[in-house]
């Protein structure tokens, strides 16, 4: 008997074979092999039924055999679970060299590997496996039905389709709460874009632009898309959280890997034990000498390297005073070694060392001394390189004066480059003519002259200082004398200085020409000389300064050789100086008597009689006089008060009054009611509850429904608002341009979802996704980024 | 004698250009501008009734087709352009700027059931019901060739809808059953079936392009993956669906127009109850369309009416008719957000805009501030009784608005006597089942 789950292919190969015997013949329009699974049962039920009627005709024996062992098997109490298990027609087809010994007898997987025993081109472990499908007596489990898997594939599919949709989660919610949609979503940005953005073949063409450009690249700031130099960009990279994460676990693990080798260097430094460290220094050098065999073997650069390393090492043990018995331990050793058989000894070794180490090697070193002697000198160079460079680095970021927050140092720098051009210009202006061949040299060199100028011009401009004080005291009567004492003044301003001389005397000109003539004619000379050189500003302040400072200069001017001097244009300027220097003060505020000298001429209008006029100017105007005269017909005061007592009295609960005259009386003309009938009759009603405007004199409060007005009043909460003040909030908060600035309006009444006019809105794409993503990953950055941007 | 003389400072009130607008110095001190709230809601009421006075949706109507119009397609690349398709088997072509008709063919004998345009604007696809799928050229054909299909598909059964995928050249078709047709072959190349035989409806989901949604027969809606081989879900309702349309703006909804006059939005992930449900057509809801903006959606109804709905809003913001405008078969939203056109059973394509009292054209940028401002305050005062008596009133038809009025009263009826027989039964009995669970009727794995 083969086991059921076999498949269909086998099925049809044994069809086949069984053809030639006859009983399978007979049986064969018996057997029917459903293709649908459904009907696998009944087949199975089919199939039994043949197997028996087949074993009937074979024979009669060999069954009562099987039963008879199967009752005992029973009767062992182990009854097998029966398996779904059928006959099959090939039984004694011995085709796959199955050794079907009794007819109709169970075919065993034994029987069917066993010759797989004995060849010995199976693998073991596929004979392993076997065996324990042997052992195994689990059956296979029946294939789930059609309809079952197709929905379990269904809800596969569906989790997988789901989970991938809700991806868009965030970015919906996102834009449900967005105070503003523009469509098209992928728009670019509206706005003023980079130029070279705009246009792409773009290029420096004036020499004015290509100067930029090239200070530019020079000093590594960027010019596309100018947002960000290089080193700002750096900068921005390590504000990045996730680098700065990662950088600071490198470091925290770099830390206790240190500490860790920290505290295990402490520990093995304390131990006292010599033998252990001379073991260790042993195992050391056995370990430095292997190695260092490995390396000739397989890198003999790198062992000469090492060599020469060795051999500097031992220099300076040599130079050293280590192994000269001049120690502490060598003294002790030298009182004990007497005595000691044991200190004498460690004081021969001590010897040895040392004139082991002293030793001169003569033959080898020669050439070594020499090449020790350039890597020294190599070794020099690199040292000295990286100064070099970093002052060539700092040289680069102070160049760019808000990475750093020194900005004192360039106007320095400027001014003294000024004076280095000025002195270029003017040969003969006092510069010793070794500055000058100075000029000539390495920049280095004009650099440390240059920080030698810086110092002498913060001396001078102290002295100045000092001297500035000094003159004020003496006044206008040190003018002369300081124009005959600075002649060599005169030498400093040569070309560029002659415009500020110029102004200078025009300046001086029209003081006095003020004096002279007119103030307006000077005031206007004086304007007009000013919008002349309005542009140059800055420079002439400057120039002035430099003036000033050289005139410091003037006992070294004096030591030089003598130059040509131009004595009319240094009477000039020194009084000039100490004019412009008062003019500067005087500038900062205009003064109304300098700039309209004229006086104001009184124009003298005929005017008529107004009402002001008549009264006296003296005499105040009451305001509520005044209103009181204006509003004398109405007074609104009392008419007020009428009104509110009218209101108050028909607030009030009138006494009704139900007596009837004549009943129960005698009826009649001029008759009266009683006292007592008008008593019970009279039906007074409560007083109402107080009115709110009792004690508010200038106030009618009105509880009354208005109708008109509930009209337009809304009389239950709406939907989203949870209670009343949040909607009256929202409603207090006026909109309009009456209320709000400009600004304020734009962005509150900003509609929620604009279109652009004419453009198609695609639907979401994907990419919205991914750039979702993006900015979430790097948001911190991004914000950065715009921070720096709006600075 | 002393005179006091005003003296102002030109540069404060004299403009540099006379471009320039003029400079209103404006002092904001609430003090001097009392009665904030009370104006603004004068403002809002006169905006609200000035809405409605400008409200004049329907722009024109397109006539030419010699039955009823059973379908339209949007242009994917054009605005001006649409495509619809009439129940004898006409396509026209029409120019919206102009409107006219710019191209007719006869494409199908019977209805043109399907109609769609190729993402990149080329072709366009249509299904009828001669059981064939034509690709045609959008381009008119020369003088002297004929109308001919680019490519011609014949299928087995009849096609009763169609759409194209968005990005890649795959298309899909329903009838029997829900097919996925590569445009280079003649076969489909996946065919989807779960027990229904026939299906009115098929849309790709714009945003997470490779999923599907269907409409059939036996009141479901059928959730497919283009890659997988079995549908992946689906959800019985106690009507049937007619058409559905995905949002494209959010990956995950849909709203399918129902025959129970209600519309529904669904979140495809939780389909055992609608997100949504959206109420006020009186009669079946033939079909749907979402705005590109993916905020409101429009809906055609066999009660001769169009309505716009808010997606989250259980009613509609808006209902367009006319006179001589019948049951509205088909109705597309214009992808710049601004137009909506609607096909109906009496030949006509007419042409509304989607916002009724908006000014067509450019506006000036006053002109717009002053839009947003009212806009604003139309929002900030809409739950007060008058404006938003003014703002919601519309007049109906007079079948229409006693029909409305009839299923207020049965709706009343069925409630009231509902909560009657929970009154009278055992606490617990006869549990509160809300509007969105009563239609589902199961969802099926």
């Amino acid at each position: 008997m083969a086991k059921v789950s076999k498949k269909k292919v086998s099925r049809k190969s044994l069809k086949k074979s069984s053809k030639g015997t006859e009983k399978i013949a007979e049986v064969k329009p018996d057997v029917v092999y459903d293709d649908d699974g459904d009907d696998d049962e009944e087949d199975l039920y089919n199939a039994d039924e043949n197997i028996t009627s087949e074993e009937d005709e074979d024979g009669e024996d060999e069954r009562k055999r099987h039963k008879l062992l199967e009752a005992i098997s029973a009767i062992g109490g182990k009854r097998k679970k029966k398996l779904g298990e059928r006959s099959e027609a090939a039984v004694q087809m011995s085709e796959f060299t199955v050794n079907a010994e009794g007819e109709g007898d169970k075919v065993d997987l034994s029987d069917l590997i066993g010759t797989m025993e004995k060849t010995s081109a199976v693998p073991a472990k596929a004979k392993k496996q076997l065996k324990n499908l042997q052992r195994s007596t689990k059956t296979i489990e029946c294939p789930l039905s059609k309809q079952e898997s197709q929905r379990i594939q269904r809800d596969v599919a569906f989790q997988k389709a789901a989970t991938e949709v809700t991806r868009w989660k965030g970015i919906i919610r996102q834009n449900q709460r967005a105070e503003q949609l523009v469509f098209p979503l992928n728009q670019e940005p509206s706005g003023p874009k980079p130029m070279e953005r705009v246009v792409s073949g773009w290029k420096a063409q004036t020499p004015l632009e290509q100067e930029i450009f090239a200070l530019l690249s020079a000093n590594k700031q960027p010019f596309h898309d100018p947002v960000l130099t290089p080193t700002e960009e750096a900068s921005m990279r390590a504000m990045s959280l996730e680098e700065a994460k990662i950088r600071r676990a490198e470091l925290q693990k770099a830390r206790a890997l240190q500490s860790y080798y920290e505290a295990k260097a402490r520990r093995e430094r304390k131990i006292k034990s010599k033998k252990y460290h001379r073991v260790q220094n042993k195992a050391k050098r056995k370990d430095f000498v292997k190695q260092f065999d490995e390396m000739v073997r397989s890198d003999p650069a790198a062992a000469l390297e090492e060599l020469s390393k060795m051999e500097l090492s031992r220099m300076q043990e040599r130079m050293s005073l280590k192994h000269q018995n001049s120690g502490k331990w060598a003294k002790s050793k030298a009182i004990m070694a007497k005595y000691d058989e044991g200190a004498r000894q460690a004081m021969q070794q001590q010897l040895e060392v040392n004139k082991e180490l002293t030793q001169k090697l003569v033959t080898s070193l020669n050439d070594k001394e020499e090449e020790e002697e350039e890597e020294e000198e190599e070794a020099g160079d690199a040292e000295v390189l990286p100064d070099f460079v970093n002052d060539a680095e700092r040289g680069l970021d102070s160049s760019n004066p808000w990475m750093r927050g020194k900005l004192s140092e360039e106007p320095a720098e400027k001014e003294t480059t000024d004076t280095v051009v000025l002195r270029a210009e003017g040969p003969g202006a006092g510069g010793n003519p070794a500055v000058e061949e100075e000029e000539e040299e390495e920049e280095e060199v004009e650099e440390t002259e240059e920080e030698v100028l810086l110092r002498e011009f913060d001396s001078r401009r102290k002295l100045r200082q000092a001297q500035e004080t000094d003159v004020v005291a003496s006044a206008d009567a040190g003018e002369e004398n300081a124009a005959a004492d600075d002649p060599g003044a005169s030498d400093k301003e040569e070309e560029e200085l002659s415009e500020f001389t110029s102004l200078l005397r025009g300046m001086a000109d029209s003081r006095r020409e003020a004096e002279a003539e007119k103030a307006e004619a000077a005031a206007d000379a004086s304007h007009a000389d000013a919008s002349a050189r309005l542009e140059e500003g800055l420079m002439r302040i400057r120039t002035l300064e430099d003036v000033e400072l050289l005139r410091q200069e003037e006992p070294t001017a004096d030591e030089a050789p003598d130059q040509p001097q131009q004595p009319p244009a240094t009477e000039n300027l020194a009084p000039a100086t100490q004019k412009a220097g008062k003019n500067r003060k005087r500038k900062r505020g205009i003064e109304l008597k300098e700039v309209l000298t004229k006086e104001a001429k009184v124009i003298q209008v005929p005017l008529a009689p107004t009402v002001e006029d008549a009264e006296d100017p003296d005499e105040k105007p009451d305001q509520r006089g005044l209103i009181r005269e204006a509003f004398a017909g109405d007074d609104v005061v009392s008419d007020f008060l009428k009104d509110k007592r009218k209101q108050e009295d028909a607030g009030r609960p009138k006494v009704v009054d139900l007596t009837l005259p004549g009943w129960g009386e005698w009826g009649g003309t001029n008759l009266k009611p009683s006292r007592n009938k008008h008593r019970r009759f009279r039906i007074k009603t409560a007083p109402p509850p107080r009115r709110k405007d009792q004690h508010l004199p200038s106030v009618i409060v009105s509880e009354k429904r208005n109708s008109a007005i509930s009209l337009h009043q809304v009389n239950s909460l709406p939907f989203p608002f949870q209670n009343h003040a949040q909607f009256e909030s929202t409603i207090r908060s006026p909109l309009g341009r009456t209320w709000n600035t400009e600004q304020t309006v734009k962005k509150m009444s900003k509609p929620k979802v604009v279109t652009q006019l004419g453009a198609i809105i695609e639907p979401m794409a994907r990419e919205e996704l991914m750039k979702d993503k993006k900015q979430a990953s790097p948001g911190n950055t991004s914000t950065l980024d715009s921070r720096k941007r709006k600075h | 004698m002393k005179v006091k003389v005003l003296s102002r400072n030109p540069d404060d009130y004299v403009r540099e250009t006379k471009l320039d607008i003029q400079r209103v110095p404006r002092n904001y001190d609430p003090a001097l501008h009392p009665f904030e709230v009370s104006r603004e809601y004068t403002r809002a009421l006169n905006a609200t009734k000035l809405e409605r006075v400008f409200a004049k949706p329907f722009l024109a109507s397109l006539d030419g087709h010699r039955d009823g119009v059973n379908c339209m397609a949007k242009h994917t690349r054009n605005l001006s352009t649409l495509l619809s398709g009439s129940c004898d088997g006409e396509v026209k072509l029409w120019n919206l700027t102009k409107r006219e008709c710019v191209r007719t063919l006869q494409a199908h004998e019977g209805f043109v059931r399907g109609m769609v345009v190729r993402y990149c604007g080329t072709s366009f696809f249509t299904v009828g019901d001669d059981k064939t799928i034509k690709q045609w050229k959008m381009e008119a054909p020369g003088y002297g060739e004929e109308e001919e299909p680019l490519n011609t598909i014949l299928g087995k059964t009849v096609f009763t809808g169609l759409d194209h995928h968005q990005k890649d050249a795959v298309f899909a078709t329903c009838g029997q059953q829900v097919d996925i047709w590569d445009e280079q072959r003649s076969s489909p190349i996946r065919s989807f079936t779960w027990g229904v035989d026939s299906f009115s409806s098929v849309r790709f989901n714009p945003v997470e392009t490779e999923l599907l949604a269907s409409c059939a027969s036996d009141r479901s809606i059928v959730l497919y993956d283009m890659r997988e081989s079995a549908p992946l879900k689906k959800v019985i309702m106690t009507m049937r669906s007619n058409t559905l349309c995905w949002n494209p703006m959010e990956a995950y909804y849909f709203t399918c127009s129902n025959e129970d006059y209600n519309l529904y939005t669904y979140d495809m992930r939780y389909l055992d109850r609608p997100v949504t449900v959206h109420m006020d057509h009186v009669s079946a809801v033939l079909d749907v369309d979402y705005s590109p903006t993916g905020k409101e959606f429009v809906s055609a109804s066999f009660d001769k009416t169009i309505r716009i709905f808010p997606k989250d809003s259980g009613h509609s913001r808006e209902v367009y008719h006319t006179k001589r405008m019948q049951h509205v078969i088909c109705i597309k939203w214009s992808s710049d957000n601004k137009y909506i056109l609607s096909g109906s059973d009496e030949m006509n394509i007419r042409l509304w805009k989607a916002n009724a009292a908006e000014k067509l054209g450019v506006l000036a940028p006053r002109e717009r501030q002053a839009a947003n401002y009212s806009q604003k305050l139309k929002e900030k005062f809409q739950h007060h009784p008058q404006i938003r008596r003014i703002a919601h009133h519309r007049h109906l038809p007079k079948n229409i608005y006693h029909q409305t009025k009839e299923l207020r009263v049965m709706k009343e009826a069925r409630r009231r006597k509902e909560r009657n027989v929970r009154k009278h039964s055992k606490p617990g009995s006869v549990p509160v089942v809300s509007e969105k669970e009563k239609h589902v009727v199961t969802v099926v794995k």
